[in-house]
């Protein structure tokens, strides 16, 4: 069975399509990043997965329509939706004993252990804990849950990257363990593409590409060419290109990498690169697609 | 790279525990709203300091009251402990009403609706726990408080006439058993009638986006103009006067007020009239609709997100 099916599934907002009829199928046990741009439809597709908007077509979330069963649902799924929504006026040891009170899958002890390699003091209120610490609360709260399913929109936002690097270190390395299935959207996607098995991109309501990341790493590739090779390397029908340090950075799709790496230094493009070749203006770079190259390459290795 | 990751083992899976949703719920309206017990607890520990500070004249009153026929003598006595009652039981009123307005907007403001709507717990659960509140809870609570606050006015008084021997008279001539009786009687008798404004509050504090209060009134006052308007009545605004400010004659045989109480004395168990307050329509049609309020506020909110 899969974890998350959809058929055609749309969402409109009076005459806006936030989601355009779309065909989804994902697997137990894969890691899934959503990615877009503001107002792709990302956030719509994971309420609709989570129970939270009524959607047209057809949406089974571990066999479940989330819709109509948000409640039981919610015993196998969990979700972070970003860092600012858990209540402010609970204690931490409020939300531990909420949590364990309703949540017939939460582990409290695990939950304990967690938090204690943070600086999390118990009686805190939420509203006392700094931005990073709240998001350290929520996660330590959904890892004691045994779900099947974790969708996490946003999770990170406005996280400095210490905090961003421990709460995916933390992700892999004590909740992951192959057999539950993550969808993350995120902005800060270089962050995440070591963390991913799948990738999806979506824009204007639809899906834009579909993969595995082995899928991802055979098919794309990024030369950054020798400038002897430039005519060459253009001759073989590049689908984006910049520049950087005076040297053209070209971007091939299912053009062998072998012949690829003779023009230049060959390697697997960022998910931000291709995000910015599939999406943004075609070449050359318009003012505003330069400026999403700055912020989203800006970060990167 | 990502595939190594399917080589860690598998986390021994948690068994099913029973949960409490219900009871969980409850308690984290607590939790969010001290007001609930604390407000009450400052009304009690206000009439308390008045009791203090007026009880060097005790003595003095009680020798006049005393010099009284009984049913005055009663209502001298009794007096100041109906006001009490009847201080604590509006201070909590007005938080019921504050709290239900506020029940499905605030967490909608804060969007720790996302929090709440990513637990398994059905908005049912969620909607009944809010109303159990101002119809169970408060009552629940503001007895305990007025019985509290009561006892101690009682031994105030009793300390300061101890000295001149009249601490028995507050004793023989306070019915204490039956006041406990009269106002438990009249704690459920008025959040039951309160029990349609109670779910309109929580309807629309789940429904507006913004200015809760003013979508609670307004359409209200709105139907009495255009009725007053249109057909020269005022039989909106006498309903709803009349489920704001209370049920008093619907549920008690009221009683010439005798000279010297300033609020309707109700002392006797005779005056209680359940049978009255059962049989009345204004009761079970308030209920009914206060019934389609809280279902309509369970319905909605599957639909509410934060704002």
């Amino acid at each position: 069975m899969a974890c998350i099916e959809a058929r055609g599934l749309r969402k409109t907002y009076g005459t806006t399509i936030a989601l355009d009829g779309i065909d989804l199928r994902v697997e137990e046990g894969r890691i899934l990043g959503l990615i877009g741009p503001n107002g792709a439809g990302k956030t719509t597709a994971l309420d609709a997965v989570l129970g939270l908007i009524p959607y047209g077509g057809e949406l089974k979330v571990l066999g479940r329509d989330p819709w109509a069963e948000r409640d039981r649902l919610m015993q196998d799924v969990c979700f972070i939706a970003d860092v600012a929504v858990l209540p402010r006026w609970m204690r931490v040891s409020q939300a531990l004993d909420y949590v364990a009170g309703v949540h017939p899958r939460f582990d409290r002890a695990k939950a304990e252990s967690f938090l204690a390699r943070t600086e999390i003091k118990r009686t805190s209120k939420i509203r006392q804990l700094s931005k990073g610490m709240v998001a350290q609360l929520h996660l330590a709260l959904v890892m004691a849950i045994d779900a099947k399913l974790l969708v996490l929109d946003e999770p990170t936002l406005g996280l400095d990257i210490l905090y961003r690097k421990a709460f995916y270190d933390s992700l892999l390395n004590d909740y992951f363990d192959g057999s539950r299935t993550i969808v993350v959207t995120t902005h800060q996607v270089e962050e995440v593409q070591h963390v991913l098995t799948d990738l999806m991109f979506i824009n204007h309501g639809r899906i834009v590409l579909e993969c595995s990341m082995e899928e991802f790493e055979a098919r794309y590739a990024e030369v950054m060419v020798h400038p002897d090779h430039l005519a060459e390397a253009q001759a073989l029908g590049p689908i984006h290109s910049r520049q950087m340090f005076g040297r053209s950075i070209l971007l091939f799709d299912k053009v062998d990498h072998e012949q690829l790496a003779a023009l230049g230094e060959l390697r697997t493009p960022g998910i931000a690169d291709l995000f910015v070749a599939l999406m943004g203006a075609p070449e050359p770079p318009s003012s505003g697609s330069s400026r999403t190259t700055a912020s989203e390459g800006g970060v990167a290795k | 790279m990502s595939t190594e990751l399917n080589e860690l083992q598998p986390a021994a899976h948690t068994p099913v525990r029973a949960t409490r949703p219900f009871y969980w719920s409850v308690r984290r309206e607590l939790w969010d709203n001290p007001s609930i017990y604390i407000a009450p607890l400052i009304a009690g520990g206000v009439v308390l300091l008045g009791c203090l500070l007026t009880a060097y004249r005790l003595p003095e009153l009680r020798r006049a009251a005393l010099l009284l026929e009984s049913t005055r003598q009663r209502a001298a006595i009794e007096m100041p402990y109906d006001m009490a009652a009847l201080m604590i039981m509006f201070t909590a009123f007005i938080v019921a009403v504050f709290y239900s307005l506020d029940a499905l907007h605030g967490e909608r403001r804060d969007r720790s609706i996302l929090f709440w709507k990513s637990m398994p717990v059905s908005d049912r659960i969620t909607v009944l726990s809010k109303a159990i509140v101002p119809l169970v809870i408060v009552p629940l609570l503001t007895f305990i408080i007025v019985q509290g606050t009561q006892l101690i006015m009682l031994l105030i008084s009793s300390a300061a006439l101890a000295p001149s021997g009249l601490a028995g008279t507050t004793w023989a001539l306070l019915p204490i058993f039956r006041l406990s009786v009269i106002l438990f009687y009249g704690l459920i008798a008025s959040a039951l009638w309160a029990a349609p404004l109670y779910g309109w509050l929580l309807l629309v504090g789940g429904y507006a986006r913004r200015a809760t209060f003013l979508w609670a009134v307004l359409p209200w006052l709105a139907l009495c103009a255009i009725e007053k308007i249109v057909m020269g009545t005022a039989y909106v605004a006498h309903i709803v006067g009349q489920r704001v400010t209370g049920n008093f004659e619907e549920a008690f045989v009221v009683v010439q007020y005798p000279k010297g109480a300033h609020v309707p004395m109700v002392d006797r168990l005779t005056q209680l009239d359940p049978l009255k307050f059962l049989s009345s329509p204004g009761l079970w049609i308030g209920l009914v609709v206060a019934a389609a309020f809280i279902v309509a506020a369970i319905l909605q909110r599957r639909y509410r997100g934060p704002l």
